[in-house]
């Protein structure tokens, strides 16, 4: 195969710049997929992706191209998500790429996540070419768009394709572009083998499969192979390239390829999203250079509500597990929720998207508890502990300091907004460092803020404060000493130990008189008066009163009506075992979660 | 010889309440003629595969069975004494609404047997009738008692309602003395339920919520507020000497309504005609509730047509067999509707085994907390028990 007709690229966007359309769009115009065949997103598979309308994991096909020139090219296209929580999954695709296409659309510009992430996409020496989607909108200005992408990017933007995805206008120019602009894979595919991995899927048939991208040397079936990190050797037992929706298996990957392999592999952790494969037999000097290492920033308990589905929750984590190298978890106890897990994610999205998929892949009722960042506790006896879980506070007595993590957000807004957003920022303990205005009506907003304050709620927060108009970016920036407290729930005079978090002093009260008065929303009716109690150590600092029921009567109960009132009856029981029982209150599982969006009401 | 109930469906009315979500509709008279005849079919049908039973009551209800005239009433009666052995004794009612009856149809009802009337008053503010979407007024109801009473009858339940939009104290208090002062030996008393499928779900469905929450309402009483009349309803009927014998249902010398009670005994029933439903060996099963096909069945079966069913008759649209898990949670939660609650024999006797290696721990708690007693060998729900009976009964239903 001549690799110089090969280009692997992803296409990156903020996220609704309209990505996932062009990529159906290319798939569409380049023949290898008849229009019948064609989804409305084809890329985006999962339901839950197109449901919520964004890509939640990278995938990649493999087409084919016959260009102006007369010459056939195989395009790998690797789609990639948007969202900031999957900083780390854009990494890995755009490792496994030689060029990005980067959608801008004509009417909103440049965003936050746009900037993220071209510049993720250089850090990779990836070549950009810039495309100018949506030139089909009444509001379109591309000419504005293009002077700002060669502003603020300093990406050569004058003949970039003005595109309309949706009713695939100018698409031919896209594909062009790729074939001349973008660089053709580099690689010897005589040298000892070097494959990165950017993906995985384990599948119950051929086990898991292993997507990568060849640098060098050859991938062939039967070969016998080595992860450099893991150490684990398996035969390859299929490689192949990804059709669209399905697997095409073929002999070998020559350096230069994108495309998977399998090799009877049982054990998800012996490949590693970022490992290396090599020949065991003649192996690479060394690994690929490594992906870039993402750690958990958000932690939150995760209960089966059948106690019994607790083995099931285990598998169903570890299958996730494998194809989102960024999931984290491990097993730990509630008083209140029984036995389940301490995940980790990247962000809130993460988080929920995870809690959805098992929900809806697996079948599984979850409970989930506060999200945390994780806190670090400096003992007074010089130790320092990690705590990823509020239930796990040492004694007050014991801890000398506490540090929360920080980080520097970038907010790109329009001017009319930017005092409201600087009023949220300011209230979310930000810390100013900089404003810029990058045209006449829009700025880049930049702050330093606690992790913990834009974990819960803040992205719905910046949309609604700035009706839409603000977008936001952020990193990880460290730790910083902070005057933290733990706040307790107490419903009936009992601490529900799932529903304890952290939170800094300052906003204690506030913080906990809106969960007593959300509680109080959430919690029905008993037979009997519930209290609820918001208290920092033995002190009580909110309280609210759930009032007893007094009536709940079926009028009526004669021979034609008994099955349903069964039913009823059952129902009440069922709704009952949707809840969770401390001491003699039931509380449903949706309050664990609920309590938890509390500035917007 | 089994004893049995069976339960007549009318369905048909004059015009459909607002509130109302009984299968009833407004019919002409010739597809009453239809359906009558289909119901006769069906009673011999149902005759042939139920030998060896005597009735101890019929219940017509409906709909409105006393819009039918006296002749298809009759053809019905007649086809249960001719196909059915009939105790001698047997209760036999019929439901009626105000402006639906004369002297002359009453009298037919009398030659025929009927020995139990049954009246939907409702309210007796002509407000809250026209709100209901009720036909009649209260005038009319005074005219139809006033002809029932006339025709000998002596045995008869006024239903009434509580719990209705902009409803007061003083308000059912009209409609307590106005039905009290009449002295029937029967009175039921409903709260109003927010049925989904009817008119006033859709007007009122959001006040539903929140009354059931507990939050302030616009149209329905708050919860407090229904919460009282319905207490009020219960001490002002004790007070005129109607005795309360289940959750909604009150008697004046021990009149009680007997195949009402029967269906929280779990007595074997059988429902004839359009949706009705029976409980006979354990099975409980319904009838198809699509009035075409139910007529056509019985047309067919006329006919000598043989008929393909799955089910065990050609008239069931359901058909369920009660496990003895399902079995004894019925026991208990239809039982304990009465007020004298259930006997710890009779479970012994049903089930044969002892009722506190099944509820132990379930009656204790529920003792401890005051929601249920216990006094000469039966258990029941207390005053409290009873008003939060949703609650309660819920915990004897069994995984």
């Amino acid at each position: 195969m001549d690799q110089s007709k090969i280009r692997n690229f992803c296409i990156v966007a903020h996220i609704d710049h309209g990505k996932s359309t062009l990529a159906d769009r290319i798939i569409q115009m380049t023949g290898t997929l008849t229009d019948r065949e064609m989804q409305a997103q084809v890329l985006d598979n999962m339901d839950l992706e197109r449901e919520r309308g964004i890509t939640i994991k990278s995938q990649a096909v493999r087409i084919i191209y016959k260009a102006d020139d007369g010459n056939e090219y195989i395009f790998n296209l690797i789609d990639t998500p948007g969202h900031v929580d999957f900083n780390y999954e854009v990494s890995r695709s755009l490792a496994a790429c030689d060029g990005a296409i980067l959608v801008v659309d004509a009417a909103q510009g440049i965003e936050a996540q746009t900037l993220a992430n071209v510049y993720l996409a250089l850090d990779h020496d990836l070549d950009v070419i810039p495309v100018i989607n949506k030139i089909d909108l009444p509001s379109a200005d591309p000419d504005r768009v293009i002077e700002e992408i060669e502003d603020v990017i300093g990406l050569e933007a004058q003949d970039a394709p003005r595109i309309s995805a949706k009713t695939g206008l100018n698409i031919h120019d896209v594909l062009e572009a790729i074939v001349n602009k973008l660089p053709a894979p580099k690689g010897d595919s005589k040298a000892p083998l070097q494959a990165l991995i950017f993906d995985s899927l384990y599948d119950s048939y051929k086990g898991v499969i292993v997507f990568c991208r060849v640098k060098e040397g050859t991938l062939k079936v039967g070969d016998s192979v080595k992860m450099m990190a893991t150490g684990a050797t398996f035969d390859v037992v299929e490689v192949g390239y990804f059709g669209a929706g399905q697997f095409i298996p073929c002999d070998e990957l020559p350096a230069g390829m994108v495309g998977y392999m399998t090799a009877s592999i049982k054990n998800v952790r012996d490949t590693r999203v970022g490992d290396t494969i090599t020949h065991a037999n003649k192996p690479a000097a060394e690994p690929l250079p490594g992906y870039k290492k993402v750690n958990p920033m958000v932690y939150c308990g995760l209960y089966p509500a059948d106690g019994a589905k607790y083995p099931d929750l285990r598998d169903a984590l570890e299958k996730l597990q494998l194809n989102d190298a960024a999931l984290y978890f491990e097993p730990e106890t509630s008083i209140a929720l029984g036995f389940g897990f301490r995940c980790g994610f990247l962000g809130l999205l993460h988080l929920e998207i995870i809690q959805e998929r098992l929900e809806r892949e697996y079948n599984l009722d979850l409970v989930t508890t506060a999200p945390s960042v994780v806190y670090r506790v400096y003992k007074t006896d010089g130790t320092m502990i990690e705590l990823t879980n509020p239930s796990n506070l040492p004694d007050p007595s014991e801890i000398d300091y506490m540090e929360e993590p920080i980080v520097e957000a970038e907010i790109m807004v329009t001017s009319d907004y930017i005092g409201a957003i600087m009023d949220l920022c300011q209230e979310r303990r930000g810390q100013y460092i900089s404003m810029e205005y990058i045209e006449e009506t829009r700025a880049v907003l930049k702050y330093t803020l606690p992790l913990n304050e834009i974990i819960y709620d803040f992205f719905d927060a910046l949309k609604s404060r700035s009706r839409g108009y603000a977008s936001f970016d952020y990193e990880m920036k460290g730790y910083m000493k902070s005057d933290l407290v733990k706040l307790d729930i107490l419903i009936n005079k009992e601490e529900v130990d799932a529903l304890s978090f952290i939170v800094f002093s300052g906003t204690a009260y506030d913080r906990g008189r809106k969960m007593c008065e959300k509680l109080k929303d959430e919690i029905p009716r008993h037979l009997f008066e519930i209290p609820i109690q918001a208290a920092i150590g033995s002190k009580v600092i909110a309280r609210e009163t759930v009032k007893a029921m007094r009536k709940d009567v079926l009028a009526k109960c004669y021979g034609g009506d008994i099955s349903r009132k069964k039913k009823l009856l059952e129902k009440q029981k069922e709704g009952k075992k949707r809840m969770r029982q401390v001491g003699n209150v039931e509380i449903p599982q949706a309050a664990f979660m609920s309590v938890l969006k509390l500035d917007e009401d | 010889m089994t004893p049995i109930e069976l339960y007549i469906h009318i369905p048909f009315c004059v015009k459909k309440c607002l509130y109302c979500d009984f299968l009833s509709g407004v019919f002409d008279e010739k597809m009453q003629r239809r359906y009558v005849a289909a119901l006769c079919t069906e009673i011999k049908y149902a005759a042939s595969t139920h030998p060896g039973c005597i009735v101890s009551t019929i219940y017509v209800g409906g709909g409105t069975p006393s819009w039918l005239s006296e002749d298809l009433m009759d053809a019905i009666i007649t086809t249960v004494k001719n196909c059915f052995k009939l105790d001698p004794l047997a209760e036999i009612s019929v439901e009626c609404n105000p402006g639906t009856l004369s002297s002359e149809k009453l009298n037919v009802y009398r030659s025929i047997g009927i020995n139990r009337l049954s009246i939907g008053l409702q309210s007796a503010n002509d407000d809250e009738l026209k709100e209901l979407g009720r036909i009649h007024d209260y005038n009319r109801f005074l005219h139809t008692f006033d002809l029932v009473r006339k025709a000998g009858f002596d045995n008869v339940n006024v239903d009434i309602m509580t719990g209705l939009p902009h409803q007061t104290i003083e308000k059912l208090d009209r409609t307590l003395n106005a039905v009290t002062m009449l002295r029937p030996e029967h009175i039921s008393a409903y709260s109003l339920i927010i049925e989904k499928g009817t008119p006033f779900y859709e007007k009122y469905k959001f006040d539903a919520v929140k009354q059931q929450a507990g939050m302030e309402t616009e149209d329905l009483p708050t919860d407090e507020l229904s919460y009282r009349l319905y207490k009020h309803t219960m001490d002002f009927l004790e007070a005129k000497g109607y005795k309360r014998y289940e959750i909604s249902n009150y008697a004046r010398n021990g009149k009680i309504c007997r195949h009402n009670v029967g269906y929280w005994d779990r007595v074997p029933y059988l429902g004839l005609g359009l949706g009705a439903a029976s409980l006979f060996n354990n099975v409980r099963t319904s009838n198809v509730r699509d009035i075409y096909k139910y007529v056509e069945t019985s047309e067919a079966l006329e006919k000598g047509v043989s008929l393909d069913f799955e089910l065990s008759s050609p008239y069931f649209e359901s058909e369920e067999v009660i496990s003895k898990k399902d079995a004894m949670a019925e026991f208990m939660f239809l039982g304990l509707r009465k007020i004298d609650g259930i006997a710890r024999a009779d479970f012994y006797q049903m089930f044969g085994i002892d009722i506190e290696a099944i509820y132990g721990p379930v009656i204790t708690a529920l003792r401890n907390q005051g929601f249920m007693d216990a006094k000469e060998g039966r258990l029941f729900l207390t005053d409290i028990g009873i008003d939060v009976s949703n609650q309660v009964l819920s915990k004897f239903l069994l995984d």
